[in-house]
């Protein structure tokens, strides 16, 4: 598996390229970009600033992985994370998922970026034309771990 | 006591700092203990680490909560909540 925050952009067709290459047990690839929008609560965005704290932010993203990667029947992973300053159609990260068979590279896709959302430390501030303001964390990221949670009981993981 | 001091984000703009190191008394042992600790400094120290504010705490660079111990040499570091992806 491999975790990057890095301040350049990526190229989706290269990075899922590499990720499955020479792999023919893989039959499955899922991705999630994630990219800056104009809009956010009400108001217009000239740009994005993200700042991390390094080392924690790495950790934090490998727990993640290794966490998906209990749970669920994958092959791979990779996530990419953008620091630094983005405009607007901005690319700001990637995760990819691959595996035999697309239901476990799904669900661990949507598990990595929801627990990146909450537990990894990235911060966004945005240049609006009022001004700069730190963007506040969403009560639907957290709300949206819910289910990762049932369905670890269901199962009997701790994940 | 030795310890470093680690500010993210808005915590970091309000106390106009980064990070610092500090010497502890012998009576502050644990995170919690160290966020009031701070805020004795006065303002910004006293509305910036509140303890109605939404803040997260790391120590030694993972998630932890107030009764967290602190050791010598330790990195402890304050934030907000996190808003990546």
């Amino acid at each position: 598996m491999t975790i990057r925050v890095q301040i350049e952009d990526f190229d989706l067709a290269t990075e899922l390229a590499q990720l499955r290459a020479a792999n023919a047990m893989i039959g499955a690839t899922v991705s999630f970009v994630g990219t800056v929008r104009d809009m956010n609560d009400g108001a217009s965005i000239m740009d994005m600033e993200l700042e991390h704290y390094p080392g924690m932010t790495e950790n934090a993203l490998d727990g993640i992985v290794v966490r998906a990667k209990a749970r669920w029947d994958i092959v791979d992973a990779l996530v990419i994370h953008r620091v630094g300053l983005m405009k607007p159609l901005a690319q700001i990260v990637l995760v990819a998922v691959v595996s035999a068979h697309r239901r476990d590279a799904f669900a661990a896709c949507e598990y990595i970026i929801d627990y990146l959302k909450t537990e990894a430390p990235f911060w966004k501030k945005e240049q609006t034309p009022e001004g700069a303001r730190w963007v506040d964390a969403r009560m639907t990221d957290i709300t949206a771990l819910g289910k990762w949670d049932v369905q670890a009981a269901d199962t009997g993981s701790t994940a | 006591m030795n310890i470093e001091l680690r500010y993210f984000d808005s915590v970091r703009e309000s106390l106009g700092r980064a990070s610092e190191s500090v010497a502890l008394p012998e009576h502050v042992q644990t995170v919690g203990e160290l966020r009031a600790y701070l805020r004795e400094r006065g303002s910004p120290w006293k509305e910036t680490l509140a303890e109605g504010r939404a803040l997260r705490m790391a120590f030694n660079q993972e998630m932890t909560d107030a009764t967290q111990c602190i050791t010598e040499g330790s990195e402890i570091a304050f934030f907000p909540p996190v808003t990546g992806g």
